[in-house]
């Protein structure tokens, strides 16, 4: 896709913003679809379903592991819940009873994960889940997608609600670059989307480091370096034939992502790799460490993971 | 349902909890021993269920929050025509479908998979929401332990239940008093049971859990409570009916060797001719 206006030009809008708007809309078209949080509606954006349909959102209080039990009896009774809370609570403190209640019975619940990794910001470590995407990606058939912008969102939302089973839907707190708008995009789950190709390396990247990506590859390529740039908006089930194919035009591959290098994008390309298609692979991400406070894009920028720092790692490391 | 045949399926229930364990050389006989009897009420009596349609819209709802007591749940369930009683003996073995926790995929009759203690009450309270949400008359049943009300999420699902004025959730608690390690008293005192529901807006009733006439006025009594949820605390024995298990911590969780078996066997025997005479 062309690149043609400056990063900052590009409207800017939080994933979490899509879930909500998207949750009112499917509440329309389906009487069984529920909203379930944990005393952060407004933070997750659940507070505009509740106002639509009041009934069907329940508010469990600050109780993550009770709400993950309580869609479980209401997705058994034919209900479609959608569970809300930050990532740091409902897939670290929850994990088990997303595993077990969840999981193990494999009913038809969606996990929506707001305020995943540092671009928190100001709140600091504690609630800056680098981890989530490792967690979930150890659950037997979890579909995990972590969108990379608003429009992806809202494509995210509906392809979850579509699929029978449960699914992790990723979000952030930061209002990030709206860059999917154009009329040829699709969002079909477990496809990656190659936003820009090239020969010299690949970059997977997922979330709001899709972007960013894209950014680092215009300045790569004034340097004469080729980036492939793919966006893996699923990452679980990954599109390992994609990312197989991209690792052998390449022959150099880097893995972006908002979270931990141990157990997310980068462990699941590398993993797909070392199988199908060795390949050097270089993560960049959080570097097993936690996150610090600070403003959203300068804690992005600290740990590497704008558009400079990834053009930077790149550069060092060929 | 007469008394003496409730008695008689309790004590074919008993067999079968014996009988399955033994099989599996795992399993805990313990507590499925000491909710027999509430099993085989709920089950014969109380539930509105069927057992040719174990998926039956607007039937009641039974979860096992104390999962690993399952010996005890598939016996009643096998005796109410669930799943052939033969099947008893496969339990844990590999490939059955009787996993040594319940397992609402794959086995007729569970209504939510069990066994990380604490998940199963949200559950059924989960359930007992969406009946109101949709105006729907069934009732949701939830058995929990009383070592297993040590987890806070039974005070998180409590506390919800209470609040939502739930009162077609009747919780049980088996309050046999003992856990692995010891008396629940002293490993981490729960008590006072009543008083710590009753703060969370439940109706309490005690009863005795091997009583049947007990058993038929409290959930009576449960059906006639509107506007909170009830907790019906069971003092039960553990290990009840076999000598050497009743009251023994050790029986918690493991299976009798062959001359245990035999003796356990032989005082079912004596049980049963007891019931006949």
């Amino acid at each position: 896709m062309p690149i043609n206006k400056n990063i900052s030009e590009l409207p800017k809008i939080a994933t979490r913003e899509g879930y909500g708007s998207t949750l009112v809309e499917l509440g329309k078209e389906d009487e069984n679809v529920v909203v379930l949080d944990a005393d952060l509606a407004a933070a997750t954006k659940t507070g505009v379903f509740g106002k639509a349909f009041p009934d069907r959102h329940i508010n469990c209080g600050i109780a993550e592991a009770n709400m993950a039990g309580i869609a479980a009896g209401l997705a058994a009774c034919g209900k479609i819940p959608f569970i809300s809370s930050f990532a740091m609570f409902v897939a670290g403190r929850a994990y088990e009873q997303v595993r077990n209640s969840i999981g193990y019975p494999g009913l038809n619940i969606k996990i929506g994960a707001t305020h995943a990794g540092i671009s928190v910001g100001e709140d600091g470590a504690t609630h800056q889940c680098n981890e989530d995407i490792a967690l979930m990606r150890s659950i037997p058939g979890m579909v995990i997608i972590n969108p990379s912008d608003n429009i992806e969102a809202v494509a995210a939302v509906r392809a979850a609600y579509a699929y029978k089973g449960p699914v992790y839907l990723r979000f952030g707190r930061l209002a990030v670059p709206v860059f999917n708008d154009r009329e040829d995009y699709t969002f079909e789950l477990g496809k990656g989307i190659v936003l820009r190709e090239g020969r010299d390396v690949t970059i997977f990247a997922t979330g709001l480091c899709v972007v960013e990506s894209l950014y680092a590859a215009e300045k790569l390529a004034a340097d004469g370096i080729d980036a492939e740039i793919i966006n893996i908006h699923t990452i679980k089930p990954l599109d390992t034939e994609l990312v197989a194919a991209s690792a052998a035009k390449t022959g150099r591959v880097f893995t972006v992502e908002e979270h931990s290098v141990i157990g997310g994008l980068g462990s699941a390309v590398c993993e797909a790799l070392s199988e199908t298609c060795p390949t050097k692979v270089t993560r960049i991400g959080m570097y097993d460490k936690y996150g610090e406070s600070g403003p959203a894009l300068e804690l992005l920028h600290k740990y590497g993971l704008d558009a400079e720092g990834i053009y930077q790692k790149i550069k060092e490391t060929l | 349902m007469d008394r003496q045949e409730l008695k008689k399926i309790a004590h074919e229930v008993r067999k079968g909890i014996i009988t399955s364990i033994y099989s599996a050389k795992a399993g805990h006989p313990g507590g499925s021993l000491s909710a027999a009897d509430l099993f085989v009420y709920l089950y014969f009596e109380e539930l509105n269920i069927d057992p040719r349609d174990p998926q039956m819209e607007g039937r009641d709802r039974f979860v096992l929050s104390k999962g690993h007591t399952a010996p005890g749940l598939y016996a009643a369930l096998a005796h109410r025509g669930f799943f052939p009683i033969e099947d008893l003996e496969t339990l844990r073995h590999t490939g059955s479908y009787l996993q040594g926790h319940p397992d609402m995929k794959c086995i007729p009759g569970i209504d939510m998979s069990t066994g990380s203690l604490g998940q199963g009450l949200s559950t059924a309270v989960g359930m007992a929401l969406a009946a109101k949400m949709d105006q729907k008359d069934y009732r949701v049943y939830a058995m929990c332990g009383d070592g297993e009300i040590q987890e806070g999420q039974i005070w998180e699902a409590a506390m919800f239940a209470g609040h939502r004025k739930l009162d077609n959730l009747v919780v049980i608690v088996d309050h046999n008093k003992l856990q692995i390690d010891g008396k629940v008293e002293d490993v981490c005192s729960p008590y006072p049971i009543d008083k710590k529901f009753e703060a969370f807006h439940f109706h309490s009733i005690t009863i005795d859990g091997h009583n049947f006439d007990e058993m038929d006025a409290a959930f009576k009594e449960a059906r006639q409570t509107k506007g909170m949820p009830t907790v019906i605390i069971a003092n039960t024995i553990k290990g009840k009916g076999i000598s050497f298990m009743e009251d023994a911590a050790e029986w918690h969780g493991k299976a009798p060797k062959e001359e245990e078996f035999n003796v356990a066997m032989e005082d079912l025997k004596k049980a049963g001719e007891a019931l006949c005479q």
